[in-house]
């Protein structure tokens, strides 16, 4: 695969700058020679035209939303509508330091307050915190919080432990240990959901506080919740509310009303940002009251007739990005919010929802189904019994053939062979009976041909990958041919 | 509802052949008393054309960028940005792409991942860079928390003209006690070495030191013999990378941790995000990475390709032994540092910062040839600098907007003691007549 540095030639470029000199001194006369670059950076020297042609190249090389269904379980790879990215683009937005003078930038601060407003409505909370630039980052708040809460308290040197289920998401367990809590792992049960008596033998003086996803990762909700939530309060600590979820119950349940303290949401999943690859993403944080004056600073405020940065905080954790928050991300959020309407909230989770259980039915028979009872916004299936050898991966690789993006496979952990599938409200019958024929004729080929599996993919820009030689022999960066 | 394309036929269909009733059924698993009953939001929804008129009318109530003179930088700088960029970020096969966890149909995001840490290492003459963090602040902290865990020691030392929001940003993210943090002052501007050398003598468990060139106030910091000081200590620095065009990459001081706000390369300034976190370092420290690295291999039939490299390191495998709890990043962002490098190129980049320093430069002289205007440190800078005013600032400052000049409020600057300055960036971007009329203004002002 050509890398731009592959078609470096000396002498070209893509951009050039007339060089003009109205200062008294150059820089070689004031710094010192040791100070100066001494040799120029290898970056790649191409052409305009050069570069548009490899950069197209290798966008053929890719997959999006755009090309088609994106079933990736956990991540609600919905469709990005295309006015929020225009609108995000308009360089009146864009085009401000977020350290100008407020009245000149009292259209970004409405827009984030009203955000804001909008988004403690539908978590049913009390603050918020627009900062986060990701999920992870805002669990991350979340949990600087919860051992802020604690110190005040004076009981922070006992509290250390974060309880969450063993089917949490990576970052959960992660995102506890960087704010310096020990994660202790509860098992869930059969249904994947919390089981009170291990949460009761678990919770005690070292609680600081529990982390959930709802619906959890096998795509059922956590029925139970207002009695975990008592449980884990009962014995002196916070529930947190991985939002990663929520396109499954938007406009019908809320964190705040069922006994959640803090939850994130990723505006990049359920509010239509584009992944981009893998960002960028936000991740505000909603609070109940009483965590309220913990928020990171600067909140924006609404004045009689204006909007403000407020920094007046006293028990604040401070500041957990360089600046106030993703506003691009904020503005597709926004106008999301508002294409939508009340009604359209509720049409976002019936439809994932219909869609994902549909979905669930036609597979039901081909492919063992983790949890037979309705599902939420997605549903796990197994991979192991289709076939003679035949892995979850090769099932993932084969589709690849067929034109679609794989679900998530091996998440969660708890389900042998797993593929997780979301589909999303924006996937149309059509599409979802097109992936639907795709999955039953693998299962058959799984039983007669499984060498077709094991081979695959056939058609992709490249073969399968190998993923060990990668990590054993690190090859990061680009080199010269004689460098290397 | 434009985005979802189930018709009530399709709707029924599908209800059908579930075997329930109603959507409302769906989810009948969760008890009726946790359900919300209440509008969360106001209104109906909107038509693309209703949104496109409501939403432009906020943006409205922005005073427009460019009717005015912005000299505002403090780590976010207003560069020309070309028009290839966004022809590139803007191809949905990119844009519309989730994380490449499936490499085979992701070859075109692992590719520039790939070239981006090329560009990254090369510009800061580090080994090895990650695939972007959050943004310099963010990268800041990942840094220490990475020269803490690597050394198992838990202070660190920060240069007091590192960006005060990287440390506010860094003591939120260490866990333990403030004390962690020593501060480290200056001498005209720069780090006080023999400050440096009293702390590393006189306390243990130091993991590094983070200091940023050029620092807060513009100044290029010499950072030389500084890794020889720190002996096995890291040294960290944040760098603005448009700098390193001209200014020698900290790679070659012996540095040990380099990142920076990459929002100057290909970004625009977004009102404060999305942005873009550089983090570089040594290959010796690889396992301790955080974030994502794109990696070369080889496929089946041995063609050449790329996946997501040293995953082992990362939250979705390692969980809470992870060196890092990020998951998303920034790469669009990311990718339009990659193509904004790769169009300049060494010669682009080398002219641009040139273009940078002269301007910046040619204001300072302007500006210090009026009575009472003096270089607040008389060290050499970039493309932003202090000036130390006649009067109080705030005052200056107020003037100076009345004449449509924006500056950073001073009081940006106040919290780490420096009164009656006044903080100037300038980019490309400006006209010389339009640092003519600043210091005509200022003129008016001072004389």
């Amino acid at each position: 695969m050509p890398t731009i540095f592959d078609k470096s030639e000396k002498g070209k470029t893509g951009t050039s700058f007339k060089e003009e000199s109205f200062a008294e001194e150059a820089p070689e006369e004031e710094l010192d020679d040791k100070l100066l670059r001494s040799d120029d950076p290898g970056l790649p020297e191409v052409s305009q035209s050069e570069l548009i042609r490899h950069y197209t190249e290798l966008s053929k090389k890719n997959y999006g939303v755009d090309d088609g269904l994106y079933p990736l379980g956990s991540c609600t790879m919905k469709h990005n509508p295309k006015p929020m990215e225009d609108l995000a683009k308009d360089h009146r937005f864009q085009n401000h330091h977020p350290l100008a003078s407020e009245d000149l930038v009292q259209g970004n601060l409405e827009l984030m307050y009203e955000l804001g407003e909008m988004l403690k409505s539908i978590s049913g909370m009390a603050g918020i915190t627009l900062q986060p630039a990701a999920g992870a980052h805002g669990e991350l708040t979340g949990m600087l919080m919860i051992r802020k809460y604690h110190e005040d308290n004076g009981e922070l040197d006992r509290r250390r432990e974060i309880l969450l289920p063993d089917s949490s998401h990576g970052t959960n367990p992660a995102s506890a240990a960087v704010a310096g809590f020990d994660a202790v792992e509860i098992e869930s049960n059969e249904e994947g959901t919390v089981d009170l008596e291990q949460l009761r033998s678990a919770v005690g003086d070292a609680t600081a506080g529990i982390m959930l996803t709802v619906p959890n990762t096998l795509g059922i909700f956590e029925t139970d919740i207002t009695e975990i939530a008592e449980v884990v309060h009962d014995a002196g600590g916070l529930c947190y509310f991985d939002g990663a979820n929520l396109n499954a119950f938007l406009g019908r349940v809320r964190p705040g009303d069922i006994g959640m303290d803090i939850t994130h949401f990723n505006l990049h999943k359920t509010f239509s940002t584009p992944h981009g690859g893998g960002g960028p993403g936000a991740g505000p944080v909603g609070v109940k009251q009483e965590l309220v004056p913990y928020l990171p600073v600067p909140t924006v405020e609404k004045n009689e007739d204006s909007y403000e940065f407020a920094y007046d905080r006293s028990r604040s954790i401070g500041k957990v990005n360089s600046f106030s928050g993703p506003f691009g991300i904020m503005v597709r959020a926004y106008s999301y919010i508002k294409a939508l309407g009340d009604e359209g909230l509720r049409e976002v989770s019936g439809n994932a929802v219909l869609n994902a259980n549909y979905l669930k039915e036609r597979l039901k028979g081909a492919y063992r189904v983790a949890y037979e009872g309705l599902c939420k916004h997605e549903f796990v299936l197994s991979g192991s019994g289709v076939g003679e050898g035949v892995k979850t991966v090769d099932i993932a690789k084969r589709l690849l053939d067929y034109g679609f993006h794989p679900p998530t496979v091996y998440f969660p952990l708890i389900v042998k062979e797993a593929l997780m599938v979301e589909p999303t409200e924006t996937e149309s019958k059509e599409a979802l009976d097109e992936f639907a024929e795709a999955m039953l004729s693998i299962a058959e080929e799984a039983s007669e041909d499984p060498e077709l599996l094991h081979e695959a993919p056939k058609t992709t820009p490249v073969g399968r990958l190998d993923e060990t030689k990668a990590a054993r022999e690190p090859v990061l960066r680009w080199r010269t041919e004689d460098e290397e | 509802m434009d985005f979802i394309p189930n018709t009530d036929s399709d709707r029924r269909e599908m209800l059908e052949d579930i075997g329930v009733d109603s959507l409302e059924e769906l989810f009948s698993d969760i008890p009726d008393d946790l359900k919300v009953e209440k509008d969360l939001v106001d209104g109906k929804g909107e038509t693309e054309l209703e949104l496109k008129e409501s939403v432009k009318a906020i943006a409205d109530r922005n005073k427009k960028p460019g009717d005015r003179l912005s000299l505002i930088g403090a780590g976010l700088y207003d560069h020309f940005i070309p028009s290839i960029v966004s022809h590139v970020t803007g191809r949905s096969e990119f844009y519309s792409a989730y994380t490449p966890y499936q490499a085979e149909i992701s070859q075109g995001t692992l590719t520039w991942m790939f070239e981006f840490q090329t560009e990254i290492s090369e510009l800061t003459g580090m080994d090895i860079a990650n695939s972007s963090m959050y943004d310099g602040g963010s990268a800041a902290a990942e840094a220490v928390l990475m020269a803490q865990e690597y050394l198992g020691r838990d202070k660190i030392i920060v240069s007091e003209t590192l960006n005060p929001r990287y440390r506010d940003v860094i003591e939120t993210y260490l866990p333990l006690e403030e004390k962690q943090v020593i501060e480290l002052g200056t001498r005209d501007g720069r780090i006080d070495r023999i400050q440096l050398d009293e702390i590393l003598s006189s306390e243990d468990s130091i993991s590094g030191l983070v200091v940023q060139s050029p620092n807060y106030l513009g100044i290029v910091e010499d950072l030389s013999g500084l890794k020889e000081a720190l002996d096995d200590s890291f040294l960290i620095v944040s760098s603005n990378p448009i700098s390193l065009g001209l200014l020698e990459p900290p790679g070659n001081f012996g540095a040990d941790i380099v990142v920076g706000e990459g929002q100057p390369l290909g970004n625009p300034m977004n009102f404060g995000g999305p942005l873009l976190g550089l983090f570089a370092t040594r290959k010796d420290y690889l396992r301790y990475l955080p974030g994502r690295v794109s990696g070369k291999t080889l496929d089946r039939e041995g063609s050449e390709g790329y996946v997501m490299a040293l995953q082992t390191r990362e939250q979705h495998i390692k969980r809470e032994r992870a060196t890092s709890n990020i998951c998303t990043n920034q790469a669009l962002n990311a990718l339009a540092a990659t193509v904004y490098l790769a169009s300049l190129g060494p010669s682009g980049l080398k002219s641009l910062a040139k273009i940078n320093w002269d301007k910046a430069h040619y204001l300072a002289d302007e500006l210090t040839d009026l009575p009472g205007i003096e270089l607040a440190r008389n060290q050499p800078f970039f493309n932003e600098f202090a000036i130390e005013v006649p009067g109080d600032s705030c005052d200056i400052w107020e003037k100076m907007k009345e004449n449509e000049v924006d500056l950073l409020h001073p009081d940006n600057l106040k919290g780490a003691g420096w009164e009656d300055i006044l903080l100037v960036a300038v980019t490309e971007k400006v006209k010389k007549d339009e640092l003519d009329h600043f210091v005509a203004s200022m003129r008016s002002e001072v004389e």
